[in-house]
């Protein structure tokens, strides 16, 4: 019963969330024994697998340094996993993008289930995962002999750095003739990663443009805040996409989430309504995020947003 | 080329779901149904593509009860050629869903087959892999950009940094995401005519396929309700609250 963790990378750095996965990984083996290993897989690593090495309770490093791991594609990824799977009971990973991509593609060639988005660890063969846009928690057994799993960070806190692994190499090397990278478009911040952020200010329809998003600039300054944006502002060109919060975009439970110009529907609740604390502002007074909020605040956001500035 | 293209019926996107008392499932009678969203995407993505030129021919398929077709007549109506329902009342999860949907694929050889990025009532997010990883075909997921160019597919994919092109080469699986394009409505003579294209039925047992799954539902439960919180007068005010109540500031 051991447990293969799949370490996320962006730059050079070890993503945060590999730690929350380690996280639910330690929940598994607290119930069932076994070890954590820890694979990194991409080109030129090495600096990374040092950061990996760190994180308690992980027992080894393993590393698949060769540049068909590039840029993390799914087709060469899921083949590597699947060469490494026969040593685990479980394999997990986080369900972002690169999770999500690669993990099912895993399952079904190693011809089991999987669980996606896993909240809360019963025991080493029962999860409880969010349906429905979180509106229903399930509770799900799986009698496959491998589980492979993506976790819901934020639903983890992430372990320590008080370690030192072995790191070791892998020779698995994955022959990929389906897809090649052609290009990236990443949006450069130099804000906190919206996912790991522990304030979150978003902006919804409310904003009225893209470029009313710049109130938010400067409380989130202020508040070392990421900012984020509702499936309607990223819809209506305010903002990229990749600031979205909610079913189908990025799940944030930070400790203050700042909800402004949001009616809060379903699907975005879906994406923040386990932040600690809740603030809405709102000029609609019978708007549903209210009902999520610990704190709200009816009126123009026009002219709360420069107010709070100042206030702060 | 043929552009296959899987569609599901799920629980309308603007329903508030209900917890069944017993806690077996969420509560399905009466509630309004419709084709999952992210699949209205993936139809019209498959239609547009017909429309340049691309495609010759568009197969609708969905896994599900008998109900479901309406969900293919939906399909039909916006612009697919012809429809397959694989028809079970079984509950189908991922992995068998996309066993079947791989025998389809099987038989029908389309060069592209497109699926939505994930259901609404699940919110799994696996099938379009699982039947590229059965198929053997490459997978261009979260796509808000799809470019035939020859036997090459260019996807470019919404990741969390950003967006990612990757060129896959065909035959090629894809998920849709939001911003692919935005679904066309059927017109009402449109979805006439698509009472009489044609409609194949199938069942898991021709097809040679088990739905039995690895994961058992052991139970359904709401989640834990906020409480509703208090509006506050003013801007000092709430900053006051965050700091000293909530301490969070």
């Amino acid at each position: 019963m051991s447990i293969l963790v799949l370490a996320e990378h962006h730059d050079g750095h070890l993503a945060g969330s590999t730690a929350s996965v380690v996280a639910a990984a330690r929940q598994i083996v607290d119930s069932s024994g076994g070890d954590i290993d820890l694979l990194l897989a991409g080109e030129d690593v090495g600096a990374i697998a040092e950061q990996a090495a760190r994180l308690d309770g992980v027992a080894r490093v393993r590393v698949a340094d060769h540049a068909v791991y590039a840029h993390q594609l799914a087709e060469p990824l899921a083949d590597l996993l699947v060469a490494l799977a026969d040593d685990y009971s479980h394999v997990l990973a986080s369900s972002s993008t690169i999770g999500k991509n690669v993990l099912p593609r895993l399952a079904a060639l190693k011809d089991v289930a999987q669980l996606s988005d896993v909240l809360d660890v019963v025991s080493a063969d029962t999860f409880k995962r969010p349906i429905y846009a979180g509106n229903a928690i399930a509770t799900v057994q799986s009698s496959d002999a491998l589980k492979v799993i993506t976790v819901r960070t934020t639903a983890f806190d992430a372990v320590g750095e008080n370690n030192s692994a072995p790191v070791e190499a892998v020779a698995t090397v994955a022959d990929n003739a389906l897809s090649t990278f052609v290009g990236e478009e990443l949006a450069q911040s130099e804000r906190p990663e919206l996912g790991g952020a522990q304030v979150v200010i978003s902006g919804g329809r409310g904003m009225g443009n893209g470029e009313n998003f710049q109130l938010l600039d400067g409380i989130a300054d202020k508040l070392g805040a990421a900012i984020g944006a509702s499936r309607a502002a990223v819809d209506a060109g305010f903002v990229s996409n990749d600031m979205q919060v909610g079913q189908t975009g990025k799940i944030v439970a930070p400790e203050l989430y700042i909800a402004v110009g949001i009616s809060g529907a379903i699907q975005h609740l879906a994406g923040m309504k386990d932040s600690k604390v809740i603030v809405a502002i709102n000029k609609d007074d019978e708007a549903p995020i209210f009902q999520v909020a610990d704190y709200g605040l009816v009126g123009d956001l026009f002219q709360i947003l420069p107010e709070l500035e100042q206030a702060l | 080329m043929k552009v296959l293209v899987a569609v599901k019926r799920v629980i309308d996107y603007n329903v508030k779901i209900r917890v069944k008392p017993d806690h077996s499932d969420v509560d399905l009678t009466n509630v309004k149904m419709a084709m999952n969203p992210f699949c209205e995407i993936a139809v019209e993505e498959a239609v547009r593509l017909k429309e340049k030129g691309v495609a010759s021919e568009v197969v609708a398929v969905t896994v599900g009860p008998k109900a479901a077709q309406e969900q293919l007549r939906t399909a039909l109506a916006l612009g697919a050629d012809r429809a397959i329902h694989v028809q079970t009342e079984a509950p189908v999860e991922s992995l068998a869903a996309a066993k079947l949907l791989a025998k389809v694929v099987g038989e029908e050889q389309p060069q592209l087959t497109i699926l939505g990025k994930q259901a609404i009532d699940s919110d799994n997010n696996q099938v379009g892999q699982m039947l590229a990883a059965l198929t053997g075909r490459p997978q261009g997921t979260f796509a808000s950009e799809v470019e035939v160019d020859g036997d090459t597919l260019k996807v470019t994919r919404e990741i969390d940094g950003g967006l990612q092109t990757v060129a896959l080469k065909l035959p090629a699986i894809v998920t849709t995401d939001l911003r692919l394009n935005e679904p066309r409505y059927a017109k009402l003579p449109d979805i006439m005519k698509a009472k009489k294209k044609p409609l194949d039925t199938k069942t898991p047992d021709e097809l040679g396929v088990s739905v039995d799954s690895g994961l058992k539902r052991v139970a359904v439960e709401p989640p834990a309700e906020r409480q509703g919180g208090v509006k506050v007068g003013s801007v000092d005010e709430l900053v006051d609250k965050l700091k000293n109540e909530a301490k969070v500031l």
